[in-house]
């Protein structure tokens, strides 16, 4: 194909070309900066709890003036004799729940090194929220001890990996400790994954999986929150029954009817915005594509009703449909790239002006291949019906009116 | 003359209605989609007490210790017990009020309703006058009902709704955590949005349904929540609230007067120097006294993701406008013909272009129009979602106003370089080639 002829036409249409290049190249800015946001999002969106979320629900009572002891032996009897329960345990939280026991945390008693969210479990907790143990032991009973007030003084947690590795980089952290003021506390496991109850709420980075599991024996500074376990099939009239078998129980607490759900439920709230985000992004970016090839279809509809007499006199001379079909073809594929030229600049500025507005990472490259290949796409199927009328002038044309 | 072109632009417009339809439709999608964000923004973004919010500020002391000290960081986000106390009773402003709020069990005196957890405000007694707090019943609390820690409480209209069923119910009581209060107030319908006066809880929810004297939520054990910023060997667990070395509290101030307001700031510095003196305070003074718009501002209280929305579309209406630019050309490049044919005949390029504008103008009206249309859509969409502030998307006159103007003035922006370029056909050349 020879580029000449055309890019001669072209200079005679520099504005109009001019403008869709510009177009193709804001739609570059916008389709690869929105198509990132959407699979960051997305990515929180599926972060992994690292508990066996399809079969675990969440009982939530407040009770200021209950004794911890009396309240959790009532409760988890009572949760207990529901059909269907598996096994329950008390904690102090659960993924995508009420987050309640951030604390700052220090290697050496001085200085605050980062805020991971504690979570508390009494005996078979682990069991029940279905941890993943990669290293070390599981809790043994003297591991389980009273506390006066938040966790026990001197206790043997389990860490997630990735909060191991912020601590402790390249070293095993087993046996490794820590504090959080008084609070002394020692490595004896590593979990896999185990997401602080609000992924992403800011007291992690972004990746965020800063947890502490802390046995303990439930009583006053641990009551209220009862996690159950049952097959995911039956959780939902479970929890229909725990529900009513704990108010039962505890007639002077009250059900927090916002916390008491499933699992699933917990989760599909907690990130409802996300999802709303994620289908407006996707609008905008349908809705960009689509102006955009109407815009394409439009000026290249003109360009061809304005060559009519020119197509007529080439296909007089000898050109075959083919010719005029790929004629404006690589024509359409000539302005594109030059659109994604520009594009490319402008999609790392936006990038740039997004990083320093808004918590984005920087966009990888691949981004702007899948634009690109997308722009060309695009640009191909909207001067695809124009080109084929182009190529369906008669040569008699030329003969007319000249 | 303008009713001839608009005459001439209905008529070129009909001749090649997809052409026209494609432009319509490329304003109307841009115009509906940043119309639908900006009015999301604008709403969120609103000055939440209007005509109050000028004699309104934020005093801000740093009574944190030198751990993490920097020069010039922002002083503490909340007060402390000790130091909220003394600034609230030391009554330098106009008004002054001091806050927190919590989660407290209402137990209902009707069988039929179980016992529930209600959003409550503890507080002082100038919260209500300071905030124009409309009252449909009854009054506010008295400073002489917060010192005596007295059991009374203020109620919104949808409490008194659910529990007393809307009938006026001052002196009737209500039981929350085992304790009797004596309801003195009824709220009338109140939505500042944001929610200014603490941007820790839900910036855009409703206000609470229960505000109780802050001195008897402390009496009474009524729990607090929201956020505690704890320094040293601060706990922040409930019962020590008071002593522990931990700001939770907000502080609210009126101040009439530019000048006050410096005096004010300065009284801030003196209590400051003042407490370092005593040792209450480590680091050196650092106050802060900003507006209520300001402390909004500095808190980002607009949620990001609105802000990024909003930007995203106006970047989509740039892309539509740029599509029209394109098609407008092609369009009055097509009429190259008839435009020369009118030049010859006499008509100046001036003329030329107003007609081309009017042309222009009319495709901005009903893309203008269309994107209205599309912005209610978007609304509706928009209150469909979930989030705290979704409710409040709705479209006021003047975003309507705002929505046509940019409409037409944006289609018209479009329209000047086509026109710009139609004009400038030579008429000969055009006459000739016919």
């Amino acid at each position: 194909m020879q580029f000449a002829p055309i890019l001669s036409a072209l200079r005679r249409h520099r504005l109009a070309t001019a403008l869709i290049a510009f177009e193709i190249a804001l739609a570059c800015a916008v389709l690869c900066n929105a198509c990132f946001l959407i699979v960051q999002q997305l990515r929180a969106l599926h972060v992994e709890s690292g508990v066996a979320e399809s079969s675990l629900a969440v009982i939530n009572l407040g009770c200021d003036d209950c004794k911890g002891a009396d309240l959790n032996a009532r409760v988890t009897t009572a949760l207990r004799a529901v059909p269907g329960v598996q096994s329950v345990a008390v904690v102090n939280a659960a993924p995508f729940a009420q987050p309640t026991g951030y604390a700052g945390i220090s290697l050496d008693r001085e200085h605050f090194i980062a805020v991971p969210h504690f979570y508390a479990g009494g005996p078979g907790a682990a069991e029940t929220l279905g941890l993943q143990l990669m290293a070390g032991r599981a809790f043994q009973a003297d591991d389980f001890q009273t506390a006066e007030s938040w966790l026990p003084q001197n206790t043997s947690v389990w860490v997630t990996r990735a909060f191991a590795q912020r601590l402790w980089p390249g070293q095993d952290p087993l046996g490794k400790e820590f504090w959080s003021d008084k609070y002394h506390f020692r490595v004896i496991g590593v979990l896999a994954h185990l997401t602080p109850p609000d992924p992403g709420g800011g007291h992690g980075d972004s990746a965020g999986e800063w947890s502490v599991f802390a046995p303990m024996l439930p009583g006053d500074s641990l009551h209220g929150v009862y996690v159950l376990r049952a097959s995911a099939i039956d959780l939902p009239r479970v929890l229909r029954e725990a529900r009513v078998a704990a108010q039962r129980a505890a007639p002077e607490a009250v059900l927090d009817l916002q916390q008491s759900r499933t699992l699933p439920e917990l989760r599909a709230d907690f990130f409802r915005q996300t999802r709303v985000m994620v289908g407006t992004l996707a609008g905008v970016i349908v809705a960009l594509l689509l102006v955009t090839a109407l815009g394409i279809v439009g000026l290249a509809s003109f360009w061809v009703q304005q060559r009519r007499k020119q197509i007529g006199i080439r296909r007089a001379m000898g050109a075959t449909r083919g010719d005029i079909l790929h004629y404006f073809q690589t024509e359409n594929f000539l302005i594109v790239s030059a659109g994604i030229a520009i594009g490319i600049v402008m999609t790392f500025a936006l990038n740039l002006l997004l990083m320093k507005f808004y918590e984005v990472p920087r966009l990888p490259v691949y981004y702007l291949l899948a634009g690109a290949v997308v722009l060309w796409a695009l640009g191909q199927l909207s001067v695809l019906a124009p080109a084929m009328r182009a190529a369906n002038v008669p040569p008699v044309v030329a003969t007319r009116s000249v | 003359m303008f009713g001839y072109y608009l005459d001439l632009a209905l008529r070129s417009l009909r001749r090649n209605k997809i052409l026209t339809a494609l432009m319509v439709l490329a304003i109307a999608l841009g115009i509906g989609a940043s119309m639908t964000t900006l009015t999301v923004l604008h709403v969120l973004s609103g000055d939440p007490l209007p005509g109050t919010s000028d004699s309104l500020f934020y005093p801000q002391v740093d009574p944190r210790d030198m751990d993490g000290y920097e020069e010039g960081k922002r002083p503490a986000d909340q007060v402390t017990w000790t130091d909220g106390l003394n600034l609230l009773h030391a009554k330098r402003a106009d008004r002054q009020a001091l806050m927190t709020g919590g989660a407290v069990p209402v137990q209902p005196a009707q069988s039929n309703i179980d016992p529930f957890f209600s959003d409550a405000r503890y507080t002082s007694s100038d919260f209500f006058p300071m905030f124009k707090v409309p009252f449909m019943y009854g009054r506010p609390w008295t400073e002489g009902e917060d010192n005596s820690r007295a059991r009374v409480v203020v109620i919104s209209r949808k409490l008194n709704e659910k529990l007393f069923g809307g009938k006026d119910s001052t002196g009737q009581t209500l039981r929350m955590k085992d304790t009797a209060f004596q309801v003195i107030g009824v709220l009338d319908e109140w939505k500042p949005t944001p929610r200014f006066y603490d941007i820790y809880m839900q910036s855009y929810g409703s206000v609470e349904d229960v505000f109780v004297p802050l001195s008897t939520s402390r009496d009474v054990h009524f729990e607090h929540s929201g956020s505690t910023d704890c320094w040293g060997t601060g706990g922040g667990d409930d019962e020590h609230a008071e002593t522990s070395p931990c700001t939770w509290l907000q502080f609210w101030v009126q101040i009439d007067g530019a000048d006050k307001v410096k005096a004010y700031h300065d009284y801030l510095v003196h209590y400051s120097q003042e407490q370092k003196t005593l040792g209450r305070f480590q680091r050196p003074p650092n106050v802060a006294l900003p507006g209520l718009m300001e402390w909004m501002d500095i808190n980002k209280v607009v949620p990001g993701d609105v802000r990024l929305q909003a930007w995203l579309a106006l970047g989509f209406l740039l892309v539509c406008l740029v599509n029209t630019v394109g098609l407008m050309l092609a369009k009055f490049l097509r009429r190259s013909g008839e435009l020369g044919v009118r030049r010859a005949l006499g008509a100046s390029k001036r003329e030329v272009f107003m007609q081309l504008l009017v042309e222009s103008g009319v495709i901005g009206l009903a893309g203008g129009f269309c994107g209205l249309l599309l912005a209610f859509v978007g609304l509706w969409l928009v209150r469909k979602q979930p989030s705290d502030y979704a409710a409040l998307a709705h479209m006021s006159v003047g975003m309507l106003t705002f929505t046509f103007l940019l409409a037409v003035g944006s289609t018209l922006l479009a329209g000047l370089l086509p026109a710009w370029r139609a004009c400038q056909i030579t008429p000969a050349l055009q006459l000739k080639s016919q």
